[in-house]
């Protein structure tokens, strides 16, 4: 078993309190993630998982609980929450919108700047992020404005990436992107993980990116955590997810839907490769292939 | 009936470049297309391909540089048609929050008919009926700012069908928003095509939300790649995936099930096709 | 955080007020400004004062909310009010130096105060009583015999109801960018002037870009829903005037009649 990384205790989160505008958007949330886990968050729009995101990286101070990073409650000493955002790195929704440099370069090297780092660590730092986020070397020196919407996309998340975050949190960030551009981001994202063994944390509706990368699931529903295990575990509960006003990846709904039929299919199938095995597995112990 | 009718549509644009200016880019390549009234046509493509820019000709947004589109036999080159034409076709854009003009939704929707200079009486009748077709008639009287991007995304559908138009083109209208959202927008579309007859282009990346449509076009590098029934493009799986579009999992399940050799004639493309197809293969 | 600031001050609370057509409202807000500075007696002054207290009942907004926008000009109020008190003319009460308090002095103070206090609570009492789309409808229509003189009263009012509708978004999208800047470490709350007005940079340039990007796709919806400009539109909304109206109107004139009356003859 690897090391807890980041826990939360009993963390709440109240808009409005005392006015007749009063709302919990996260309510007591107990969760723990281990060092280098890649997890999936989802829940419909309004569920908390965008407020307790920036929780999780002292963006939003928490009405009630505690966040622990690497055992020690990082609201504990105010002054010191701008370092917590150097190890809990937030990629937002659209975070192309908050390109601002002359140069790629210089916008990647915002974050590493502000961390304080020498000249020749941040340009490392700029070298490395841009090979993670698959920029090519000469859009390093051009306006981020001139890129393509992709690659401005890409050069944004690049900026976190040179913080070498311990946990990355990314917002949707194949929001409005096209399947090609979706596909691109999700492998990249992959090979982050895998090179950096930093830990991973990816909140999206489309289901197919989370199945695709995700090892473990947290479904968050009216500001609770509804469910957080194996990404498996959670799809094979389609129905509890449906309740929750969430869409399975086709796929799972099929599979489910004929098991609940009484067709000997196992719960949770997540991939195309997996039914197609399942269903001609079934064909041919029955002698009808 | 034809409606609309692409011509040898050609569009491109020069490039400013350092090096070698002006070297002209083209987005659109010669297209021909002919939308019939009533149809709900579906023009997929990935960024790039030019679906967006051949969606900005239907209503004289953009000119063709070559080539000549008709609407309604006018052509959107004469600058005389433009004002007629987008009466006749409406276009809805990507972004909800950035084409609503009013902070009061029933004035927003009164925008355009007000434009038209249409009698204060006959607007309001255009604008609560625009918002009970895309249901959003209970909220006339709140301000966008706080709403979902599905309901905002109605208000702009609402804002263009108040102007009555024939046609209704809709630029990426689902690509920001949450899967909620892209089943209403989807749904009221869907609804306006059968219900009042009116056309629908429906411009999109979502492979999944073209399987109602009568029509489905594929387009790559501003040409037409291949286009037909939602099922006979869905079938076309190697090609789609070829250029790297989403292919719904249910048809490549059925797809990998019928090259394993179970006999299909006709591939499933959305759930509930799939799951009827294999109860019966599997009992 | 900035979202929570309402533009406008609009408090829907449906009263007799509210009711009335926002053109005559704003009318008899100019009206009500030349008297308030034509007043020359303290049984005038009386009179202001009691219409400030009538229009605050009548329109049953909270008193807390009026305070509010008070509180935005109480230096403005103080130091205007101590100015008058020491330049007055006339015997002094009291001198020390070059200072002195006179009678005149005083009463120009007062004067001064009761007058700002009201013009500020009567024009709340527009504000909370008018939504901002009612207001610019009101002016654009009041402002129309000035486009004979070449004013270009339906653009501005277009971009008054542009403005209103997008400075909710904007400042969302402030936030959202602050939020994001913070989240690479962006240091905003502290240094110097000079460094935080350069730690402001990373936000205001994302915040132009959108701007513009916004302003450019707004104007092609207008384009694809037949903006042309002022002429040939009409208006799906009709302002009506209604008995409401006429009474209101006959009660603040004979409000004004008594004024003027105590001006005169007290």
């Amino acid at each position: 078993m690897s090391e807890t990384i980041l826990r939360t205790e009993n963390l709440t989160y109240t808009y409005g309190a005392k006015t007749p505008f009063e709302k919990t958007a996260v309510n007591n949330v107990n969760i723990e993630i281990k060092k280098g886990d890649i997890i999936g968050v989802i829940g419909h729009t309004g569920s908390g998982k965008s407020t307790l995101m920036q929780m999780l990286n002292g963006l939003i101070t928490p009405t009630g609980g505690k966040v622990y990073l690497d055992g020690k409650d990082i609201y504990a000493n105010k002054k010191e929450l701008r370092s917590v955002r150097f190890k809990v790195g937030l990629v937002f929704q659209y975070p192309e919108n908050q390109l601002f440099e002359e140069t790629v370069k210089k916008d990647i090297a915002f974050g590493p700047k502000n961390m304080g780092l020498s000249e020749a660590e941040i340009e490392e730092r700029i070298l490395k992020a841009a090979q993670f986020a698959g920029l090519r070397e000469e859009l390093l020196e051009r306006s981020p404005f001139d890129l393509s919407g992709g690659e401005k996309r890409r050069a944004a998340i690049a900026g976190v990436y040179a913080m070498d975050p311990q946990i990355l949190i990314l917002d949707e960030p194949t929001a409005g992107l096209d399947p090609m551009g979706r596909e691109v981001l999700l492998s990249q994202i992959t090979s982050y993980h895998n090179a950096s063994e930093n830990t991973v944390l990816l909140v999206s509706h489309n289901m197919e990116d989370i199945v695709r990368i995700a090892d473990k699931v947290l479904v968050m529903n009216s500001g609770k955590a509804a469910m957080f295990d194996t990404t498996r575990a959670v799809f094979s509960r389609g129905d509890e997810l449906e309740a929750m006003g969430m869409r399975l990846p086709q796929i799972t709904k099929i599979t489910n839907t004929l098991r609940q039929k009484g067709f000997p299919l196992s719960e949770g199938i997540l991939t195309v490769g997996q039914a197609f095995d399942e269903i001609t597995g079934y064909l041919k112990k029955e002698g009808k292939l | 009936m034809e409606f609309i009718k692409a011509e040898n549509l050609t569009f491109s644009y020069d490039v400013e470049d350092n090096q070698q200016p002006n070297i002209p880019v083209k987005v659109i390549n010669d297209l021909n297309l002919s939308v019939k009234k009533g149809e709900f046509l579906a023009v997929i493509g990935h960024n790039g391909s030019g679906k967006s820019t051949l969606s900005k000709h239907f209503n004289g947004i953009l000119l063709p540089t070559g080539g000549q589109i008709l609407v309604d036999g006018m052509s959107t080159s004469e600058e005389d048609n433009v004002y007629k034409i987008r009466r006749k076709v409406g276009l809805v854009l990507q972004n909800p929050d950035n084409q609503l003009v009013a902070s009061i939704i029933e004035e927003d929707v009164a925008f355009g008919p007000e434009n038209l200079g249409i009698e204060p009486e006959r607007i309001r009748e255009l604008v609560d009926s625009a918002l009970k077709a895309v249901d959003m008639y209970e909220y006339r009287t709140h301000s966008p700012h706080k709403l979902s991007g599905g309901q905002k995304q109605r208000i702009a559908i609402a804002g263009i069908l108040a102007m009555e138009p024939d046609c209704i083109v809709l630029d990426e209208p689902t690509s920001m928003l949450d899967p909620k959202g892209r089943e209403e927008v989807i749904r009221a579309v869907t609804k306006l095509n059968k219900e009042r007859g009116i056309t629908v282009i429906l411009i999109t990346h979502n492979m999944d939300e073209t399987v109602d449509c009568d029509r489905v076009v594929v387009m790559d590098k501003g040409e037409i790649l291949t286009e037909g029934t939602p099922h006979e493009v869905f079938a076309k799986v190697e090609l789609l995936k070829k250029h790297r579009l989403d292919v719904p999992q249910a048809t490549e399940l059925c797809k990998r099930l019928r090259d394993f050799g179970l006999p299909m004639e006709t591939l499933p493309i959305d759930t509930d096709e799939c799951i009827k197809f294999l109860e019966e293969v599997l009992s | 955080m900035i979202r929570d600031i309402t533009l406008g001050q609009f408090y829907p609370s449906g009263s007799p007020l509210h009711r009335l057509d926002p053109r005559v409202k704003v009318l008899m807000l100019i009206a009500s400004i030349v008297v308030i500075f034509c007043t020359f007696n303290f049984y005038a002054l009386g009179i202001v004062a009691a219409l400030a207290v009538a229009s605050i009942i009548l329109s049953r907004v909270p008193v807390r909310l009026f305070l509010k926008s008070l509180k935005a000009i109480i230096f403005v109020v103080i130091f205007t009010s101590i100015l008058n008190v020491f330049y007055g003319q006339g015997d002094p009460l009291w001198q020390w130096g070059i200072l002195k308090i006179t009678w005149p002095g005083i009463q120009n103070a007062i004067f001064v105060t009761v007058r700002i206090i009201t013009l500020v609570i009567l024009s709340s009492t527009l504000t909370f009583t008018t939504s901002p789309t009612d207001l610019t409808d009101a002016l654009e229509r009041l402002m129309k015999p000035l486009s004979l003189l070449g004013i270009k009263v339906h653009e501005i009012a277009m971009m008054m109801t542009i403005a209103l509708r997008f400075v909710p978004t904007l400042l969302e999208e402030t936030d959202k960018i602050m939020s994001a800047q913070k989240a690479r470490g962006a240091d905003m709350e502290s240094g110097n002037l000079i460094s935080r007005i350069k730690a402001l940079i990373p936000v205001l340039i994302p915040l132009f870009v959108s701007a513009f990007r916004r302003a450019y796709d707004l104007a092609m919806a207008m384009e694809c829903r037949c903006y042309q400009g002022g002429s040939g539109r009409t208006r799906m909304r009709k302002l009506k005037m209604s008995y409401r109206d006429l009474i209101g109107t006959l009660i603040l004139l004979t409000v004004f009649a008594g004024i003027i009356l105590c001006n005169i003859f007290l």
